[in-house]
């Protein structure tokens, strides 16, 4: 079975995101002042091939080992089977 | 004594290693390439700086993917010293042979200039030539070398003396000034600046000369006596 899923990758509450920032910063001098604050995070795609009782763990594992980096940052991720047309 | 200097695609200091060890400290050195498995051969092993993968997805993330991060795993259990420099250092953090993770710069620009250093810690294998608080003036030149750790990893790195480097300037936003760290054992040290690119007068300073120089004085030294 194919699936699609989509994975985030966002910092972890404390870890000070200097392109965050940056872009907060940005926006206030736009004259958005009721911005509080801008966080900057990841998403990637990825179409992946497996059985359906083990592409959750698969995209776990794949978080863990790879795409996230768990001492900074944390991870989200939505799964979607893809129904061929 | 044998060095190696790991080479991933897209290394670019490897050059600056190998000639730090090779005329700035006179002893022997080789290039081994990312796909090898092997460095029993090896006294020390040397991850340079660069650009690992190009530093997709984050700097030194998939070079720790790489055959030969097996064998730089086992040089670090045997106790050889193994020294990662900027991207070095990031593949270290990345491979969990050291505590913590590499944020961008907290000014957001890539930084390149010599910046004095603060030795905290004299008392390890890659700082026995240096004082406690000398000064030295090594070059950085990075982009994402803003160190962060939690609370108890920086509690942990107080309490063992881990940390052996830090600014004296702040440059990047790390926290606690901090610039090189070793892992608990004190043989795998990671630090942002270049000494490889510090140890002759006619580069501007020869400071980093002593850290390759406190390498080799300690092998001989545990040589000397297991022979």
């Amino acid at each position: 079975m194919t699936f699609d899923v989509t994975v985030y990758i966002t910092w972890k509450e404390g870890v000070l995101d200097p392109q965050g920032a940056a872009v907060t910063e940005s926006l206030h001098k736009l004259g958005y002042d009721g911005v509080e604050g801008v966080s900057i995070s990841k998403m990637m795609k990825v179409r992946l091939q497996a059985e359906k009782d083990n592409v959750e763990q698969q995209v776990v594992e794949m978080c863990e080992k790879l795409l996230a980096n768990p001492v900074i940052e944390d991870y989200t991720y939505e799964i979607e089977e893809v129904i061929p047309s | 004594m044998k060095f190696a200097v790991i080479m991933f695609p897209g290394s670019n200091c490897d050059i600056d290693m190998f000639h730090a060890v090779e005329e700035a400290v006179g002893e022997e050195v080789e290039y081994v390439w990312h796909n090898d498995t092997n460095l029993d051969r090896f006294d020390a092993v040397l991850l340079p700086g660069g650009f690992s993968y190009g530093d997709y997805l984050r700097p030194g993330s998939i070079a720790h993917f790489s055959p030969i991060m097996s064998a730089v795993k086992k040089a670090a259990e045997e106790g050889k010293p193994v020294l990662g420099v900027c991207n070095g250092f990031q593949i270290l953090l990345e491979s969990r042979l050291l505590p913590g993770a590499m944020r961008r710069n907290e000014n957001l620009h890539f930084i390149c200039k010599t910046v004095p250093l603060r030795v905290e810690n004299p008392d390890t294998m890659f700082t026995n030539q240096y004082q406690k608080s000398d000064e030295i003036y090594i070059p950085v030149a990075h982009g994402d070398g803003n160190y962060y750790c939690d609370e108890e990893t920086m509690t942990a790195l107080k309490d063992n003396n881990q940390i052996v480097f830090t600014y004296v300037n702040n440059t990047n936003g790390s926290r606690e000034n901090i610039a090189g760290i070793t892992n608990k054992a004190g043989n795998v040290l990671g630090m942002m600046p270049h000494p490889e690119r510090a140890v002759e007068d006619l580069l501007g300073s020869a400071d980093g000369k002593k850290l390759f120089a406190s390498i080799v004085k300690q092998w001989r030294e545990k040589h000397a006596i297991t022979t």
